[in-house]
């Protein structure tokens, strides 16, 4: 018979406001194998440790049962309190009386019953309890960042510069993501290029870094600590220890019109390319879609003209296995299409453009060299007409996203004030629902466009823009007037929502990394634990969790490479000991656990077994891994025989709750 | 101020005035504005504030052609068109007006055109 001792926590007004605890410490004082019952105003405060401590020295406990809030706040502190008192950690239980008893109910006589009830099944499950001990697991030292933008880059960056390998695997050409495609950033209007491009070369040249580009992640394996990720190298047709980056053959080859993604399909670029003239690295790729020689054989120009010997157009995909302690998610985000919206006419009239297009047409590097030209007559624009929130703050329309983009006030309040900076004939007109300004210098930067550069805020709607005669004929209103406003423009800019890139999905499920309705990555808590995943092991850098600005974005990708290097400095994790642990004499060797299993820690062997009149039989059973089992469960209801059991959680202990409860 | 019949137009509606976030798109798209001294937007604040009985009285309610080119459009699902008819139903009750009869419906329904439109419509011309 266990000794068990009960404390009851007030948690101040929290539980005792609403549950007797006086009367619960004395009800359950009475349950069998209970030889201690007191309560206490806040039993996770030192002097409430302490009672602990003591109650188990005088009365010789065996076990402890705390009536107080969810195991997920204090769960853990109880546990250090016990082990400090020489009990072991897992033969304490909680009751939860707060979250699921005095914040939900209201009348205090049904919440002490429920109170008895919770502190009844915890104390039966304690009878059953056993010592428990943690086992450890080694940590492999190095990480892995997935996406190589702006966020990718800056968290490789921190863990190499801490002494550890990184690699980052980009599925593009080049790093340095959106931000390459950035003209100029707010509020300092600094070139985005002249502050990313240096961190693209620091990267590459980093000996602790390791960049793999125009790769994917193809599988994850393993745990936190010791995940096993296989990556596939895209055949680029080009060999990369060779390509010196000349750019002799994207000159050269005669594939001439394929869409530029660089310039968001706004000029072409050839089969063979570089995507812009900073890449990392600066090997060049063969578009496999559009090169003539892949797909008919004949052509070979560019390995005709390649001084390197680099083109190589047999090359295959190819897949590297390698080892990972963290795991860094920043895969970024996309503009949303625009084409459900076409109220604005962006399918009808190429003079209407989403904000990151303008951004490449006002950019020197743009389709245009940086001047400003209309997209469908190369003449220069006098009246531009903004649209905010384009698939931003909807609701139920099933159109656009329910979230603010947070992003597009800024960059809207920057594109108007560059355009009348750069030319003063333009009349500029933003259309907007609120301005969401917070950030250092940002509201004042906005007010900046208005008051010095005369761009004309209205707060108000874009309802329709139709084409006509060269014309873009805008129709929107002016709230604070009570108008209904026309405007002759010639170019429409749309601010189009962003939302997480479409490798997110796939990869959060590899990765059994959970993610919100909008497919962005959710945190382990949204205040205290920003930059990690609750799955351990899976961290979160940039706007892969939720849309963010430059400065934001590299403040969270330094937080999530602290976060991996906090891990990573460890030489050994404790294992969670409530892991999965079959009965071999019961287990009738179906593999239902093993094709369950979703961490891969079940594994079937052929074992002898003594069977009766001294003969061996050979019986195929299950057996755990403990250090890879994450102690989930599914496998013990799937097991037909009920062979497997968690230790901590077993069958037997959990009926013997649900009698405690219905007694 | 009527918050009751306020009440009884959103019920009747079927939708939330509250979920508007006075973007304006509904005003910058209506057709019907120059003749409307109330604007869609107004409708829907109107509503949500209970100053339903100015709305009642106003030409405006009858101006509106029933396009639904703001239900369309509303970001928030709003609907201001329903609303305005909601209004006008309103109106019609009170008078103790029903101009139609359940059973003339089966007749008047044509499947591209809305139901609303065919009611609303047919309330206007025969006022």
């Amino acid at each position: 018979m266990q000794r068990i001792g009960v404390f009851v926590c007030w948690c101040g007004s929290n539980i005792a406001a609403t549950v007797d605890v006086h009367k619960v410490a004395e009800t359950l004082a009475k349950e069998p194998g209970v030889v201690f019952s007191t309560n206490y105003q806040y039993m996770c405060s030192q002097a409430g440790q302490e009672m602990i401590q003591e109650a188990i020295h005088t009365h010789k406990l065996t076990g402890v049962v705390i009536c107080s809030c969810s195991p997920r706040m204090h769960e853990g502190t109880f546990r250090k309190t016990c082990a400090a008192a020489g009990l072991n950690p897992y033969m304490v239980e909680i009751a939860n009386i707060r979250e699921q008893c005095s914040w939900i109910h209201k009348d205090m006589a049904e919440a002490t019953e429920k109170a008895v009830i919770l502190g009844r099944a915890a104390i039966a499950k304690v009878h059953l309890n056993a010592p428990l001990t943690a086992g450890t697991s080694p940590v492999t030292k190095r990480a892995l960042v997935i996406g190589g933008g702006i966020a990718g880059i800056q968290t490789a960056l921190d863990i190499a510069d801490a002494g550890y390998e990184v690699d980052i695997v980009e599925k593009k050409p080049t790093i340095g993501g959106k931000m390459t495609q950035i003209d100029k950033t707010f509020p300092t209007l600094d070139c985005a290029a002249c502050i990313l491009t240096p961190k693209m070369v620091d990267a590459a040249q980093n000996e602790k870094i390791h960049i793999y580009s125009y790769s994917e992640v193809e599988s994850v394996k393993g745990f936190v600590g010791n995940f096993h990720v296989t990556i596939r190298k895209k055949a680029r047709f080009v060999d990369e220890t060779k390509c010196t980056g000349c750019g002799d053959c994207t000159t050269k080859c005669p594939q001439k019109n394929v869409p530029n993604e660089f310039n968001l399909g706004m000029d072409n670029r050839r089969a063979i390319y570089i995507p812009f003239a900073q890449a990392v690295p600066k090997i060049a790729t063969i578009d496999a879609d559009y090169c003539t020689m892949l797909k008919t054989g004949k052509c070979g120009i560019c390995s005709k003209v390649c001084a390197a010997g680099a083109i190589d157009y047999q090359q295959k995909d190819q897949l590297v296995e390698e080892e990972y302690g963290a795991i860094v998610v920043a895969t970024g985000f996309d503009p949303i299409s625009v084409e459900k919206f076409d109220e604005y006419a962006y399918s009808q009239s190429p003079d209407v453009v989403t904000s990151l297009e303008f951004e490449r047409l006002m950019n020197a590097a743009g389709p245009t060299n940086g001047t400003l030209l209309r997209p469908s007559d190369k003449t220069h624009p006098h009246t531009l007409v903004f649209v905010q929130c384009v698939g931003s703050r909807c609701d139920g329309d099933g159109r656009g996203k329910s979230y603010c983009s947070k992003i597009c006030c800024m960059y809207t309040a920057k594109h108007a004030m560059l355009c009348r900076e750069k030319y003063p004939d333009t009349d500029v007109y933003v259309f907007y629902i609120d301005v969401r300004t917070p950030g250092k210098n940002f509201d004042e930067f906005y007010r900046r466009a208005v008051e010095e550069y005369g761009v004309h805020y209205i707060k108000g709607q874009v309802g329709k823009v139709v084409p006509e005669n060269g014309k873009l004929k805008v129709q929107a209103s002016d709230l604070l007037s009570n108008e209904q406003i026309h405007i002759d423009a010639d170019m429409v800019i749309l601010a189009a929502a962003i939302e997480p890139d479409k490798s997110a999905r796939p990869l959060a499920t590899m990765l059994t990394a959970s993610m919100d309705t909008n497919d962005f990555f959710t945190e382990a808590h949204p205040k205290l634990r920003p930059v990690e995943s609750p799955t351990a092991g899976i961290f979160l850098s940039g706007a892969c969790q939720g849309p963010k600005d430059i400065p934001e974005t590299v403040a969270q990708a330094s937080a999530a490479a602290a976060k991996v290097l906090g891990l990573l400095a460890k030489d050994n994790l404790t294992c969670n000991p409530c892991v999965a642990q079959p009965d071999e004499m019961m287990c009738n060797g179906c593999s239902s656990c093993e094709k369950v299993c979703p961490y891969g820690a079940i594994t079937y062997s052929d074992k002898e077994f003594r069977g009766p009149n001294r003969t061996t039989l050979i019986r195929r059973v299950a057996s755990v891994n403990p250090a890879v089992c994450q102690g989930c469960g599914a496998c013990t209801v799937a097991c037909p025989s009920g062979a497997m059991d968690l230790k901590g959680f077993s069958n037997k202990q959990i009926m013997a709750e649900v009698d405690a409860i219905c007694k | 101020m009527n918050k009751e019949l306020a009440k009884q137009i959103q019920e009747i509606a079927g939708v939330n005035p509250r979920k508007c976030m006075k973007c304006g798109k509904c005003t910058a798209t209506c057709p019907a504005f120059d003749v409307m001294e109330y604007h869609p937007h107004q409708f829907v604040d109107m509503v949500e504030k209970g100053k339903v009985e100015e709305l009642m009285n106003s030409k405006g309610i009858w101006t509106c052609l029933s396009c639904m080119a703001c239900i369309e459009r509303c970001p928030r699902s709003v609907e201001p068109a329903r609303v305005i008819e909601a209004v006008r139903v309103a109106v019609a009750r009170q008078q103790g007006m029903d101009h139609l009869k359940p059973e003339q419906i089966p007749a008047l329904l044509d499947e591209e055109l809305p139901q609303q439109a065919i009611t609303s419509a047919f309330r206007k011309y025969r006022k």
